[in-house]
């Protein structure tokens, strides 16, 4: 469904993609993986059209996006919804006003038939009562959850995850972690994350890509990317954590 | 000697290459609000803000600048006995020229820093993204309306600013140092035609549109960092500061 061919990105002059080619599996949860700094919310920005790649081209379905912009690009990003990583909640919203934005400004929806539907959002990711509070009022993961209610309350194909753990506290991480994969296996979306969280990771994952100097280094099945020989990514992994993974958390 | 005009050079480059970013900004939120969907409410909410919240300070300082130009006129009109022209001089003063440049400069103080700040956080926090994932325009849904803010809300300003200012040098004028009050508003009804009011609208129209226009841009580009955020909003205020007293002085040109 998504692809990128021979994307390359500069970012003031420094080179950050070069030369990615990458084919996301329809349906199931990637995850890119790889250091600070290499380009991995850079790269999850390409797909959904928020960054114009200098060279190469993204593929949305049948779409070529690069070039897009305007009302044919928003056609494409319909199919889209993306969790940031710092939720990007509007602040000036309620918790509730910010699950029913996309619904009364692209839906059109008013009244009772938004109420019910953002209140149902709410309660798949456990904030039922929390509707009425403002973002500032909410700790981390509880703007995480909110940013995912919003995200999924449109019911879109594919998610974009960008590194939906980072600064909380591992059991809030896992809460989240757990939260994205029974969304994921209850609606069948197609999911992409950026994360730094190994272990855990190869967990929830169906596929994992790892991001190493401005090229896709690897991408496989989790039972695969573990077997590697590489010694980089051996090591990057290994650093986490996960070669001394128990099996029943692995995959 | 080649470096200076090396750098030179590259400084025109960025300049040019910065206004003809700042000027395709606003042809872009033009043309996005004669498109559906229109945002009505939107533009009310903008309205109030920068229109119903500045009235307070405008008052405030339309009240001051009007007696302290009376105060100033009239000792000088006393020199010539003709301390009944006063009205006139404090009205065409504040129609002209004092009515729109201050209640723009303190509606760029007062709301103008606020809109670039408030965009600017978006920015940082990732909001202006969040929208553009969701398929909904940033210049549409944030930009747009204020810019009609800007061109409705300042002239409503300036005429608040006029009244107050006029009423304000009739109270030192009139009441405190004993002018005529026939002499005062007849020198008004006379020495004030509608060219004068005319400029003046068509001045704070234009200040409106600096104001929204250079405040919402500088919010929008704001680099990614707290100290960026700080430039963005001073640059915002003395750039808007600088057009308005620039613009001033073209408009004037072509009025008179």
């Amino acid at each position: 469904m998504i692809r990128l061919i021979g994307v390359e990105k500069k970012l003031g002059g420094q080179p950050v993609l070069q030369g990615i080619d990458l084919s996301i599996p329809v349906g199931k949860l990637t995850t890119i993986i790889g250091r600070s700094g290499e380009g991995k919310s850079v790269l999850l920005k390409h797909m959904i059209g928020l960054m114009q790649p200098d060279r190469g081209e993204v593929w949305v379905g049948d779409v070529e996006i690069s070039r897009l912009s305007g009302t044919r690009l928003n056609d494409v990003r319909k199919q889209f919804a993306m969790l940031f990583q710092g939720a990007a909640l509007f602040d000036s919203l309620s918790v509730f006003e910010n699950v029913a934005f996309p619904l009364r400004e692209k839906l059109h929806m008013k009244g009772p038939a938004v109420a019910r539907r953002v209140e149902e959002k709410l309660e798949e990711v456990g904030l039922a009562e929390m509707g009425h509070k403002f973002p500032a009022e909410l700790s981390g993961g509880m703007r995480k959850r909110a940013g995912l209610a919003r995200a999924l309350v449109m019911e879109p194909e594919i998610i974009l995850f960008d590194e939906p753990t980072t600064g909380l506290d591992p059991l809030m991480a896992k809460s989240i972690h757990d939260l994205i994969v029974t969304m994921h296996r209850r609606f069948g979306f197609t999911a992409v994350m950026v994360s730094h969280e190994i272990p855990e990771i190869f967990a929830i994952s169906d596929w994992v890509a790892m991001l190493r100097k401005g090229k896709i280094a690897a991408m496989a099945t989790v039972a695969e990317f573990q077997r590697t020989t590489d010694p980089e990514i051996h090591e990057f992994i290994s650093v986490g954590g996960t070669v001394a993974l128990p099996g029943s958390l692995v995959g | 000697m080649t470096n200076v005009i090396e750098q030179l050079g590259a400084w025109v480059v960025i300049r040019v290459r910065e206004m003809g970013r700042m000027l395709l900004f606003v042809l872009s939120a033009c043309a996005w609000l004669v498109r559906p969907p229109f945002r009505f409410h939107q533009i009310m909410k903008q309205l109030h803000f920068l229109g119903y919240r500045s009235t307070f300070v405008v008052v405030l300082t339309a009240g001051f600048t009007g007696m302290v130009l009376a105060l100033q006129g009239y000792y000088t009109l006393r020199k010539f006995g003709s301390e009944g022209l006063l009205g006139s001089a404090v009205a065409l003063s504040m129609i002209r020229e004092l009515g729109p440049v201050l209640a723009a400069l303190m509606v760029t103080a007062r709301a103008g820093s606020a809109m670039t700040a408030e965009i600017g956080i978006m920015r940082i926090t990732e909001q202006i993204d969040a929208l553009d994932t969701m398929a909904i325009n940033p210049l549409q849904y944030l930009v747009s309306p204020k810019l009609v803010a800007g061109v409705i809300g300042v002239p409503l300003l300036v005429a608040i600013f006029d009244v107050v200012g006029i009423y304000g040098g009739s109270l030192v004028g009139v009441d405190l140092l004993g002018v005529s009050e026939g002499a005062y508003w007849n020198s008004i009804e006379s020495a004030v035609e509608w060219k004068d009011v005319y400029g003046g609208i068509l001045k704070s129209i234009s200040f409106g549109l600096i104001v929204s226009w250079v405040c919402c841009y500088k919010g929008f580009y704001t680099r990614q960092s707290a100290e960026g955020l700080g430039s963005a909003t001073t640059e915002a205020v003395v750039l808007s500061s600088v057009l308005i007293l620039v613009g001033d002085y073209f408009l004037t040109s072509v009025l008179l």
